[in-house]
């Protein structure tokens, strides 16, 4: 058994898992978006990283690291609400194409912003675990206090999101919202309140995964932060559905284990390859998503 | 009671209501006739926010109901059940009818409880998703779903549409019956109004957005031009 939990398979399958639960949350995020309002928010990761900046640097030296990542999410909440308000608002309604460019001309600026704030060089945020792997029988096991932390959070923001939607009331204003905005209205539901939760969540849980991007060890906190996860939680939305909350996190996750194997069996540099071959698979075999049902897809 | 006065609605360049003026009573069922393109839908629409008139007044309770949002008219106790009844396919019965308790300041317990005890088959199949249901159930559900809100203004836009001759006449049976004994203001806008005539008690006939006929749904019943010309009941 032992040898099974350090074998080269298993570390790969841990690995994968820990880096796919950030994929599955960036992927979730997405989702929630989508669902409500019909945007793809190509600025997710950057908002999650001038969240995860503001939190953590701007108070840096007052505060432990549990204000912090607080203090963070509190900012990516209210980051959410006001582009909601702001930017977006405007955008309902109007030809695909827009959306897209005002979200992606928003990640621009926002990378642009937080280098000339705060320079490119990676800023170190330590967090209270090691990330050193545990070890069994004498052997490394791919998990360490931090990925454990990792892992762990993920979970806790994906049950909490879950148990939103599924059980409580706000819950159901916010689905039926999604569903069908005109019924909602008229069965007195503030449908536009809802929409602009709905960005306050979804930013609010990015900004969850940029803050545990940012913690780990091996990267610290840069502006272009979430480039790459969020190429990876974008490809795991698109392809488990962006109807799907559950199809986002279980393909981030798959997709996190696939490339961990492909880097160690493969080649590193086949890692952003086998995603994209992934993504045009899938899109070609079931346009619509892994796990969604319904026919319209509007990207 | 509610009272529309010159209502004017416009999409664009056409004009949809043109000068519309009735009242609806309390405690009585006021029938919206017309063909196809009358107006019946925006008139509804009109009422409850979702379209904002060019001009005109409506007053229901002595509040006026013009540029207000659907959601503030709906919490003021409008409840509007749409054309295609607008069950949501994917929540289960009991979903749509939470959904539609959340305005409401009774318990949610109690207002399930009256609405399985009134439609029954809804309790059976109070676990199943909304797009299972037949389309009798669905004008059911949607029926439900706006009363547990205690409405004090109903809105029925087309009930009878794509359903059975004898499960409209069982619908309309249990219009009549709710109006009374709640005591509530009721516009039914029907396209069958041979149907809605049999329970109202006032008509309002709509032509191209004008109304043409605003009397007492015997006299509409009875008056052979009307139906000959605007209803196309002919014998």
């Amino acid at each position: 058994m032992d040898a099974f939990l350090t074998s080269r398979i298993m570390s790969d399958i841990l690995e994968g898992l820990t880096n796919g639960m950030i994929y599955g949350l960036v992927a979730l995020s997405l989702v929630l978006i989508w669902r409500s309002t019909g945007i793809l928010n190509f600025a997710q990761g950057a908002m999650a990283m001038f969240s995860t900046y503001v939190g953590m640097i701007v108070f840096a030296h007052d505060f432990g690291y549990w204000p912090l990542v607080g203090i963070a999410v509190f900012v990516g909440f209210a980051m959410g609400g006001v582009t909601e308000r702001v930017l977006v608002r405007k955008l309902y309604g109007k030809p695909e194409i827009n959306p897209i460019v005002v979200m992606v001309g928003f990640l621009i600026v926002l990378e642009a912003v937080a280098a000339a704030i705060w320079s490119t060089s990676p800023r170190g945020i330590p967090s209270p675990f090691s990330p050193i792997d545990w070890q069994l029988g004498g052997h490394p096991v791919a998990l360490s206090a931090f990925s454990s932390y990792e892992i762990g959070t993920a979970l806790v923001v994906m049950t909490a999101v879950a148990v939103l939607f599924r059980f409580t009331k706000l819950g159901l204003q916010l689905r039926a919202s999604a569903l069908s905005p005109e019924v909602s209205r008229l069965l007195g539901v503030r449908v536009s309140r809802m929409l602009t939760l709905g960005w306050i969540l979804s930013t609010g849980v990015g900004t969850v995964s940029a803050v545990l991007v940012a913690s780990n060890f091996f990267t610290g906190l840069t502006p272009q932060l979430m480039d790459g996860v969020f190429a990876f939680g974008f490809i795991a939305a698109a392809v488990g559905g962006l109807d799907s909350p559950v199809g986002a996190i279980a393909s981030g996750v798959t997709i996190g284990i696939i490339l961990q194997f492909v880097g160690d069996y493969v080649n590193s540099n086949a890692i952003i390859l086998t995603a994209l071959i992934i993504l045009i698979v899938s899109l070609m075999l079931r346009p619509n998503g892994i796990f969604t049902r319904s026919a319209a897809r509007r990207v | 009671m509610i009272s529309v006065e010159g209502l004017c609605v416009s999409y664009g360049a056409v004009q949809a209501l043109r000068d519309v003026t009735f009242q609806a009573e309390t405690g009585k069922i006021t029938a919206v006739l017309g063909a196809n393109g009358a107006g019946k839908t925006t008139l509804l629409r009109t009422i409850s926010g979702l379209v904002s008139p060019k001009s005109g007044a409506i007053n229901f309770d002595d509040k006026s109901l013009v540029r207000q949002r659907p959601e503030n008219i709906a919490r003021l106790g409008v409840g509007h059940v749409p054309e295609g009844r607008g069950v949501i396919g994917e929540f289960t019965v009991e979903e749509n009818l939470r959904l539609g308790a959340m305005i409401s300041s009774a318990a949610l317990a109690e207002g399930l409880l009256e609405q399985y005890e009134r439609f029954p088959v809804l309790g059976e199949r109070r676990k199943q998703h909304a797009a299972k249901l037949s389309g009798g159930e669905r004008q059911m559900l949607a029926m439900a779903r706006a009363l547990i809100a205690k409405p004090t203004l109903l809105l029925l836009d087309e009930p009878s549409l794509g359903l059975a001759p004898l499960v409209t006449s069982q619908l309309m049976t249990t219009i009549r019956e709710l109006c009374t004994q709640k005591d509530l203001t009721v516009i039914l806008v029907e396209q069958n109004a041979s149907s809605a005539l049999r329970i109202a008690d006032h008509a309002v006939i709509l032509y191209l957005g004008r109304v043409v006929a605003n009397d007492e749904a015997t006299h509409v019943r009875d008056d052979e031009n009307l139906r000959r010309y605007y209803l196309g009941l002919v014998e």
